[in-house]
């Protein structure tokens, strides 16, 4: 993976706007935080009252697959087959229910808020997750 | 409700044009005493030039558009899970590039190695729900 080029930042700049536009309509319109890890997490715990989750998580999905559609590909490379998918699945998953919050409860919305748990929240998983590729390279 | 709907569209969209949903696009902007990529700073940059001065007034009204209340996290002490939670969550962020939303939205990818991270992800969730009672978590932060 090379530098981001010109384009790469402008497109990181509009998918940041338009996430920032999702998160301040959802807290308009229904008074809820546009936090993934509260809202999935909720929703398999809660399915029955859970409507709007479902349909947060529903527009989440068709939207990855619109750009899939239009474009032709998502431009990612996942990660090979790994004993580390399964730790880091497991320590996002605990962490972020611990913590409650991941980077859009914590890092969009809460640092919107102006909230100091979510604003130290962030810091400490940016902080930890650089010194984790640091250490153990990527 | 529909709104909801709406607001996930534009998260989806929005992860997918910023190329959020390429673990490795996260792992080079993690890297940064290596070749860094500074794309997902510009990403939460867009999103906070949004939600900073929109979150202020929007809790200023009395109520949401389309519904009575707003249903806000009411913790604000800094305590020992969101400091042990922060730290495993980052921990398994920097191992794979992977967080919830991104995780979540390139199921449409339907790559095997994703759809493994998100059941172990879900699973998780479900398992500290059940085994870590935590009366006073926050609804959705």
């Amino acid at each position: 993976m090379t530098l981001a080029d010109d384009m790469q930042i402008f497109q990181g700049l509009l998918g940041g706007l338009l996430i920032g536009i999702s998160a301040l309509l959802l807290i308009l319109g229904n008074g809820n935080i546009a936090g993934i890890s509260g809202i999935v997490g909720n929703a398999i715990s809660n399915p029955r009252g859970s409507a709007w989750r479902w349909l947060f998580i529903i527009g989440l999905l068709c939207g990855a697959a619109l750009f899939l559609f239009i474009n032709g590909s998502l431009n990612a490379v996942f990660p090979s087959f790994d004993g580390r998918i399964f730790l880091a699945a497991a320590l996002v998953g605990i962490g972020t229910r611990l913590g409650s919050g991941c980077t859009s409860g914590h890092g969009v919305c809460g640092i919107g808020r102006r909230s100091v748990r979510s604003i130290t929240a962030t810091v400490i998983f940016m902080a930890v997750a650089i010194m984790t590729v640091a250490i153990v390279g990527r | 409700m529909y709104i909801s709907f709406i607001s996930g569209l534009l998260f989806g969209l929005g992860l997918a044009v910023s190329n959020m949903l390429n673990p490795q696009r996260v792992l080079a902007f993690l890297d940064v005493f290596g070749t860094w990529d500074p794309t997902l700073a510009f990403v939460m940059g867009g999103a906070l030039v949004i939600t900073v001065p929109g979150f202020t007034k929007v809790l200023r009204r009395k109520k949401p558009l389309f519904t009575a209340t707003f249903t806000l996290p009411m913790k604000t002490d800094i305590d020992m899970p969101l400091i042990v939670g922060a730290v495993l969550f980052g921990l398994g962020w920097g191992l794979v590039g992977l967080c919830p939303g991104p995780a979540i939205a390139a199921l449409v990818s339907l790559d095997l190695n994703v759809v493994l991270f998100c059941t172990v992800m879900l699973t998780s969730w479900w398992v500290t729900d059940r085994f870590i009672p935590n009366k006073q978590r926050q609804p959705d932060a």
